[in-house]
């Protein structure tokens, strides 16, 4: 009834879904049947060629457009877009596309690597709240709910406030802020993958393939690792997604405040934030830089909304 | 409603306050540098001042009587000094409170307002175009980060339309009606971007409970009792899918409070977030530490009124 409905609704109507299943052909594999139902969400397919772009043309782009990041030249200061410069330049005559190329890695692979750092202590944390019953559950449920209500923000920027110079003492200007920022981002939201884990151990440990499991001696572990957790993947890897976008966000935030990386390494949001005092000669830095931000995040975002169709257990379309 | 319940509450935000206090302060305590440093290089300061100012502070004091110390001064008020600005955090945080819960107020009311209307359509005719393009739009909406959307404003309307002003002011020097128009025309931008970053995000939660209530066996009783479509939807659906809606909007502070930082920060709002940055990048540790306990003390303070409201709205939740 009231779940019958599919969670996102840029997806096709079910409709075409009622007449494609009665002549079912052949069996499909779950990864098969979760593609098939990925590419009905078209904005989903969309985001992820766009997304793809993004990637290889950071990950590729410094190959073929050679031009240096910090290349100073005054007599081409805050130019608009042209063949010598797609991008425009900035108030250094420097060129924003070379920046934003090489800046958009660290953008990306922040995002990456918190959110493999808040997948992996949340999917911890739950599987262990969600195998140990009484109190070692409840207090790490407590925990959770702590986490959840502090102000993710103004915490993040107390602790990069209070430990960014002894850590670029430590790794360098760039090593020091990356770790800081991923292990600080990806340390402030693993509430959800934890929850979401803890409450699939719950239902899932309670089935008769888990009872087998264990009356043939598997040990703790190897019941969550081995027959729980893949189970219980689709959900973690949906929200796992949506980390991904939260975590450029809030780096870009950070820099945007002044407060993430040096200056020296163009992050997005750092080009963003030497943007904004030009804003008035020069828009198309704002626009090129923010715009980048934008359209990674959206596209992971739909990426997120057409797992969630593919992924979700009620497999409803 | 019953006052034991909203007691027990109150009795559980204890905790959580502690939890909070404890995490803050030990982010404090690890980290590294010494709030005397410069002090102890002065040379205009004797070694044996410094030292008693040490002692003063309890600055060698083992860490978790450190604690208590920090935490009993907290209850008390004292609150300590702001090195930058030379008075008392308190009055710091004072001053600059009501401006950030202003416009942050003003933000959330434009988010339920517009999320409202159009996630119940969008839920009471789910797949239709209406539906497609309000959550497309929602997508896009909370997909642009606040600090984009921010500039773009003021580069539409601030640098080429010259409509509205770029920077926030508190002290204008104009009074009665002229103080209103001028107090609306410079919060429009702020209330606007954080307002629709809001109602981006809760258009989609007032939609998906729009849509569990819509199929009820009472929703379908009332049509069938021939009572007209509008008063359905009003009557019956959206006061029973308001309920999980009120809850998220309360649980949406902690979000908000960050966007508040970033607008804040923008528009040169004089508010506790724009303290909090400048703040840091003036090392005035006694102010970062007291506005990110306000902050995270408005935090716990919404969830209560969340689980309040939750008790006081839905019958069905038992006041265990």
């Amino acid at each position: 009834m009231a779940g019958s409905t599919p969670v996102s609704l840029t997806a096709d109507p079910p409709v075409a879904a009622a007449s494609a299943t009665p002549a079912r052909k052949a069996r499909f594999s779950p990864g098969r049947e979760a593609w098939r139902r990925f590419r009905r969400h078209k904005l989903a397919m969309a985001s992820t060629v766009i997304l793809g772009l993004i990637v290889a043309a950071v990950v590729l782009g410094p190959l073929v457009w050679r031009v240096p990041i910090n290349e100073i030249d005054f007599s081409a200061k805050l130019e608009g877009p042209s063949l010598a410069h797609p991008f425009g330049t900035d108030d250094l005559g420097q060129d924003i596309l070379a920046r934003m190329l090489y800046g958009g890695r660290i953008s990306l692979a922040v995002g990456l690597a918190a959110m493999l750092v808040a997948c992996f202590v949340g999917v911890l944390v739950g599987a262990i709240a969600g195998m140990s019953r009484g109190s070692v559950d409840a207090g790490l449920m407590w925990l959770a709910d702590l986490f959840l209500a502090l102000p993710q923000l103004p915490l993040l920027l107390l602790i990069i406030y209070l430990f960014r110079d002894s850590l670029t003492k430590v790794l360098g200007p760039e090593g020091g802020v990356f770790v800081m920022v991923v292990a600080v981002i990806g340390g402030l939201r693993w509430m959800q993958v934890a929850r979401l884990v803890r409450a699939q151990i719950l239902s899932i440990r309670e089935k008769e393939f888990i009872e087998a499991a264990r009356a043939l001696g598997a040990s703790n572990s190897r019941q969550v690792v081995r027959h729980i957790l893949p189970n219980a993947l689709g959900p973690v890897i949906v929200a796992g997604t949506i980390d991904v976008a939260a975590a450029i966000i809030a780096e870009s935030t950070l820099s945007f405040l002044g407060l993430g990386f040096p200056p020296d390494i163009p992050t997005w949001g750092r080009v963003l934030f030497d943007a904004k005092d030009t804003m008035d000669m020069a828009p198309h830095w704002v626009l090129f830089s923010g715009g980048a931000i934008f359209l990674a995040v959206l596209s992971i975002n739909f990426i997120g909304d057409g797992l969630r169709d593919a992924l979700d257990p009620r497999r409803v379309l | 409603m019953s006052r034991q319940y909203v007691i027990r509450r109150l009795l559980v935000m204890i905790p959580s306050l502690l939890g909070i206090s404890v995490i803050l302060f030990c982010v404090l305590a690890m980290a590294p540098g010494d709030p005397f440093a410069e002090l102890a290089a002065n040379p205009a300061i004797p070694p044996e001042v410094a030292a008693s100012l040490r002692a003063k502070f309890g600055l060698d004091d083992p860490v978790w009587m450190r604690y208590l110390h920090w935490i009993a001064a907290m209850a008390r008020g004292d609150w300590g000094f702001s090195f930058a600005s030379r008075i008392d955090v308190d009055t710091l945080i004072l001053q600059r409170l009501p401006t950030t819960l202003m416009v942050i107020g003003a933000a959330q009311l434009l988010a339920i307002v517009v999320a409202l209307p159009v996630g119940v359509l969008a839920g009471t005719r789910p797949y239709s175009i209406f539906d497609q393009v309000a959550n497309t739009l929602a997508f896009v909406g909370f997909s642009l980060p606040t600090f984009f959307t921010g500039l773009l404003l003021i580069l539409v309307f601030s640098v080429k339309l010259e409509w509205l002003p770029m920077v926030y002011r508190a002290d204008l020097n104009v009074t009665g009606w002229q103080w209103v128009v001028e107090q609306v025309r410079q919060s429009i931008m702020p209330v606007l971007v954080l307002g629709l970053f809001q109602g981006a995000s809760l258009v989609r939660y007032v939609r998906s409970a729009v849509l569990d209530v819509v199929r009820l066996d009472y929703v379908t009783t009332a049509r069938s009792k021939g009572i007209g479509e509008r008063r359905v939807i009003t009557r019956h659906i959206v006061r029973t899918a308001l309920i999980p809606v009120v809850t998220l909007v309360a649980l949406q502070m902690p979000i908000i409070f960050g966007g508040a930082l970033v607008t804040e920060q923008i528009f040169r709002v004089p508010g506790i977030g724009s303290l909090l940055i400048s703040a840091m990048l003036a090392n005035d540790t006694p102010v970062v530490m007291a506005v990110t306990f306000v902050l995270a003390c408005l935090v716990v303070f919404f969830n209560f009124i969340a689980d309040v409201l939750y008790g006081w709205l839905d019958p069905r939740i038992s006041y265990r």
